[in-house]
Parts: C-alpha cells; sequence; structure tokens
C-alpha cells in the first residue's frame, strides 16, 4: 500500500512550515513555533550507549572493567618506571625505559580508541524500511497460520549463508553481524563484547584491539623481564634473592605481570589465528565454518592467503561511522513517521528537496491546473479516493 | 505563471543490498517494477552500478591502502584523528554523485535518490513522488 498522506504545500511558503491544518500532526505543530535547540542524533540513539564530548566518544552502558584494566595498566607501569628503571639505567642501558614508554603509550592510546570507537554499529532500520521488508517476508506465499521463516539464504562464494531477521533493529542482519544484548546494538563484523575495554569489539575497532592486546603482551613481557633482570642483578649484588624481593616495591609488577602474561600472550595467539585465517571470535565459538555437522563448508570470506587475510583485517580502509552521532535532527522530529511529503516543508534547506520542489514548480506550470480552486475541499475528495 | 500549491503523494522503494560477493557494499541492480512508469531499466541500472563500482574502490584492497594501513598502526592510528581516510574522500564522491543523478535524471521524473549512508548502507531509498493535485488525472 502507498503511503498517500496529502499535504497542501505552497511553494512559496516552502522555508518556513506551513500553518495550513495538518491532520497528522493534531497541536504539536503549535508547541514547536519555538525555537529549540537544534539535537544532535546521539541524544536519541535506541541502543544503551553513553556519549561523552556531544557525542565524539562513544562507550557501552556498563563500562565493564575498563577502570580497572586501566588501573592495572597504570599502576604496574608506573611502579616499574619509579623503581625499577632507576637500577636498570644505572646498571644496564638507559634504552629501557624509552622502549617502555614507547610500549605503555602504544598501549594506552589503542586501549582507549578500542573503548572509545564505535564498532560498526548498524543503525536501526527506518519505519518505511521496516514495513518493506515485512511485506516482503509476508509475501512469500506463507498461509498456514505459522509465523512465516524470519531467514533468508545468500550465496556467498559458493557457500550457502543464512542471514537472520533482527527484531529489534527490524531488518535482516547482513552476513558476519551480530546482535550484541549488552549494547543493544546490531554490530558488523562482530567479534565478541569485550568487558575489559568496556565496548563490542567489531568491524571498526578490531585493528585497535589487536594492536591493543599485542602491545600489551610486548610491555607485560617487557615489564616482567625487566624487573626480573633488576632482582637478579640485586640478589647478586650480595645479600639473596629473598631480600632483594624484600626490598623492592618493584616486585609488585613481577606479580601482576607473571599472572597476566600467559593470559594476554594466549588471546594475542588466538586474536593471531583469528587475523589469518579471517574468523571472529563469534564464527570461532560458533563453529560456523568448521564444518561440525558433516557438510563441507569453508570460511566464504577467507582470500585463503594468511597475508591477504591479515592486510584484509588489519589495514583495509578504515570503514566510516555508520550512526552519524554528532549529525543533527531534522527539525520536525516526527519525521521518522512521516512520508516525504511531511519532511518537505521543513528540509527545504537540502538542495534535493529544493530541486525536486522546483522540478515539481517547473512541470506545474505549463499545466492548465493553476490552483486557483479552493484546495480544502478537494483534498478531502482526494484522500477519501485514494485510501 | 506561478503554481499556488502542490499536492504530493509519496511512496518508497528500497534497493537491497547484494552479498554474493561476500560484506562488501554492492546495491542489486534488479529493476523494481513500480519505477517502470518512470525511468528506463538502462538508467537505473548504470546508477546503481556506478554507485557500486564507487564503493568497491572505497573499500578495495591494495598497495596504498596497505601502506595507509601500516603506517596507521606505527602511529597508534592517531592519524586518523587528523586525516581524512581513504574511505571517507570516496564517501564524498558518492554524495556528489548522487547530487548530481537527482538534479539531472531523478527529480525531472519525480523521483529522489537517497544517500546509502544516510540509511547505513543497507538500502538504496528510491522515493517516488505523485503530483495529485487537481485535474492531473491519474
Amino acid at each position: 500500500m502507498k503511503n498517500c498522506e496529502y499535504q497542501q504545500i505552497d511553494p512559496q511558503a516552502l522555508p518556513t512550515p506551513t500553518p495550513t491544518p495538518q491532520p497528522h500532526h493534531g497541536n504539536d505543530t503549535e508547541k514547536k513555533k519555538e525555537p529549540r535547540r537544534p539535537r544532535r542524533k546521539w541524544e536519541v540513539f535506541p541502543g544503551k550507549n553513553r556519549f561523552y564530548c556531544d557525542g565524539r566518544i562513544i562507550v557501552a552502558r556498563q563500562s565493564g572493567v575498563l577502570p580497572l584494566t586501566l588501573g592495572l595498566i597504570l599502576v604496574t607501569s608506573g611502579l616499574f618506571f619509579i623503581f625499577d628503571c632507576p637500577f636498570l639505567v644505572k646498571h644496564l642501558t638507559s634504552c629501557i625505559p624509552v622502549i617502555g614508554g614507547v610500549l605503555f603509550v602504544f598501549v594506552l592510546i589503542t586501549l582507549l580508541q578500542t573503548s572509545f570507537t564505535d564498532p560498526g554499529i548498524l543503525p536501526r532500520a527506518t519505519p518505511d524500511e521496516a514495513a518493506d521488508i515485512e511485506k516482503q517476508i509476508d509475501n512469500t506465499g506463507n498461509t498456514s497460520y505459522r509465523p512465516p521463516p524470519r531467514t533468508k539464504e545468500v550465496l556467498i562464494n559458493q557457500q550457502v549463508v543464512k542471514l537472520k531477521y533482527c527484531f529489534t533493529c527490524k531488518m535482516f542482519r547482513p552476513p558476519r553481524t551480530s546482535h550484541c544484548s549488552l549494547c543493544d546494538n546490531c554490530v558488523e563484523r562482530f567479534d565478541h563484547h569485550c568487558p575489559w575495554v568496556g565496548n563490542c569489539v567489531g568491524k571498526r575497532n578490531y585493528r585497535f584491539f589487536y594492536t591493543f592486546i599485542v602491545s600489551l603482551s610486548f610491555l607485560t613481557a617487557f615489564i616482567f623481564g625487566c624487573v626480573t633482570t633488576h632482582l637478579a642483578l640485586r640478589a647478586q649484588g650480595g645479600k639473596g634473592l629473598v631480600f632483594a624481593l624484600q626490598e623492592s616495591p618493584g616486585r609488585y609488577p613481577l606479580v601482576i605481570c607473571f599472572f597476566s602474561v600467559w593470559s594476554i600472550l594466549g588471546l594475542s595467539g588466538f586474536h593471531t589465528y583469528l587475523v589469518a585465517s579471517n574468523l571472529t571470535t563469534n564464527e570461532d565459538i560458533k563453529g560456523s565454518w568448521s564444518g561440525k555437522s558433516g557438510e563441507d563448508v569453508t570460511n566464504p570470506y577467507s582470500h585463503k592467503n594468511i597475508f591477504i587475510n591479515c592486510c584484509s583485517v588489519l589495514c583495509a580502509p578504515m570503514p566510516p561511522s555508520l550512526i552519524d552521532r554528532r549529525g543533527f535532527l531534522p527539525a520536525d522530529e516526527s519525521a521518522q513517521t512521516g512520508s516525504a511529503d511531511i519532511e518537505l516543508p521543513t528540509l527545504a534547506a537540502k538542495s534535493e528537496i529544493n530541486v525536486v520542489g522546483a522540478a515539481f514548480a517547473l512541470q506545474k506550470s505549463p499545466s492548465p491546473v493553476e490552483t486557483s480552486l479552493p484546495a480544502v475541499a478537494p483534498t478531502q475528495h482526494l484522500s477519501a479516493a485514494c485510501c | 505563471a506561478t503554481p499556488t500549491h502542490l499536492l504530493l503523494c509519496s511512496s518508497k522503494v528500497f534497493i537491497q543490498r547484494h552479498y554474493s560477493s561476500g560484506t562488501i557494499c554492492k546495491f542489486q541492480t534488479k529493476f523494481p517494477s513500480e519505477l517502470e512508469s518512470r525511468i528506463d531499466e538502462q538508467q537505473f541500472e548504470e546508477t546503481i552500478q556506478t554507485l557500486n563500482n564507487l564503493y568497491a574502490e572505497a573499500e578495495k584492497l591494495g598497495g596504498k591502502s596497505y601502506l595507509e594501513g601500516c603506517l596507521a598502526s606505527l602511529t597508534a592510528y592517531t592519524i586518523f584523528l587528523c586525516m581524512e581516510t581513504h574511505y571517507e574522500k570516496v564517501l564524498k564522491k558518492i554524495a556528489r554523485y548522487i547530487k548530481d543523478q537527482n538534479e539531472k535524471i531523478y527529480a525531472p521524473r519525480g523521483l529522489l535518490l537517497t544517500d546509502p549512508i544516510e540509511r547505513g548502507l543497507r538500502v538504496v531509498e528510491i522515493t517516488i513522488f505523485e503530483d495529485r493535485s487537481i485535474g492531473s488525472g491519474r
């Protein structure tokens, strides 16, 4: 069914909202007359995210253990720089704090980027799109009382992939997209929701995440090595290892690093494997391409070459954020529910609408239909005829 | 003589994504029946095909993008804060192309293309305007 909502539009009055009766707006039009601060799209974002710096920074609603991650890194590195570096600079080389410093800065920057970047959130379908999809699903000829199937099969590189319908976002999810229940968003190339960074890891921030865990592995191993060297040198100094351990607070980084280096190294190794085979954690856990069910399945997204896989995951062009957090909402906020002819008076500033308006004006002028007739009665007549 | 009133009724057609080549951004070139009375099939296909080519250019993996990616990783990706990425440059090109197509081809036929980036790269939304003014006899 067409969305036939009629509205009288006076081309001369296009820049300002028309004051003629608009039955579908009711009393709202009068309220909107007073000047309103233009709102940005992040203020009405439907997912469970929080925004800072006027939409520049996005985080999940639950920050997870991000403060703990930051705290551990800062405290461990701080203790290392304060207690171990002076000794090692004196006895070994001054390169040590330099290397440590570079790694530390790398780790911090990539951690913050992973946490504060949009992971690849897909904006929810507009009501018109959702209605169009519903219409297509119902048209599949299912006449029984059971609801029609909400999956679609596509062929990707000769591999059958099932696309599922997302009831929250009202659209069929693209391949490799998954809906994160913690953030209530569909995320493209969804890897996992990482509580340590307090955000989902997806298409846009995977490279930051990977760089973070790899550089963190190096930093942890480096601190571990340096502190061990420091304590060994002190122990050699004559008084024994136990005294050296008791004496220096530099032993705390050792403990923290000892427990964390294995898990971080393991995680880096696991993700290196995923990058080389162009898999996501989500697919690996579900066994989507491992052929468990006995079918002959291969990963259709892999380029069959480790080098190309790595490059395509880590060095591909950075995709844009699709949610346009800092864009302004149209002045008429109920534009979401209406059709384009309602948007027409308020979005007249946009060049496309002006062109359309002008095009129609041009089309109209040679026509004999000069609307000197009163418009109200014919409108009612036409609307009855159409719908 | 300037018209005094317009009565517009609109409907929308959505061109969905085509996933046979994987997750790259590509739209279906199948001609929707609602546009049959408005525009040539060939013209429509040309528009969609050009859009697909532009998106392929944005996402292309090649020497230049690898270099950009490697350099970016060496700076801990901080250059993304100050530099416009290759993808963003092509998106601007796409926006100009769509504006151009709307002005020259689609608006004169009462159609309006919406830039897919405003719909999360999910669909190409085409709004069909119908002139329902008195006497136009539709």
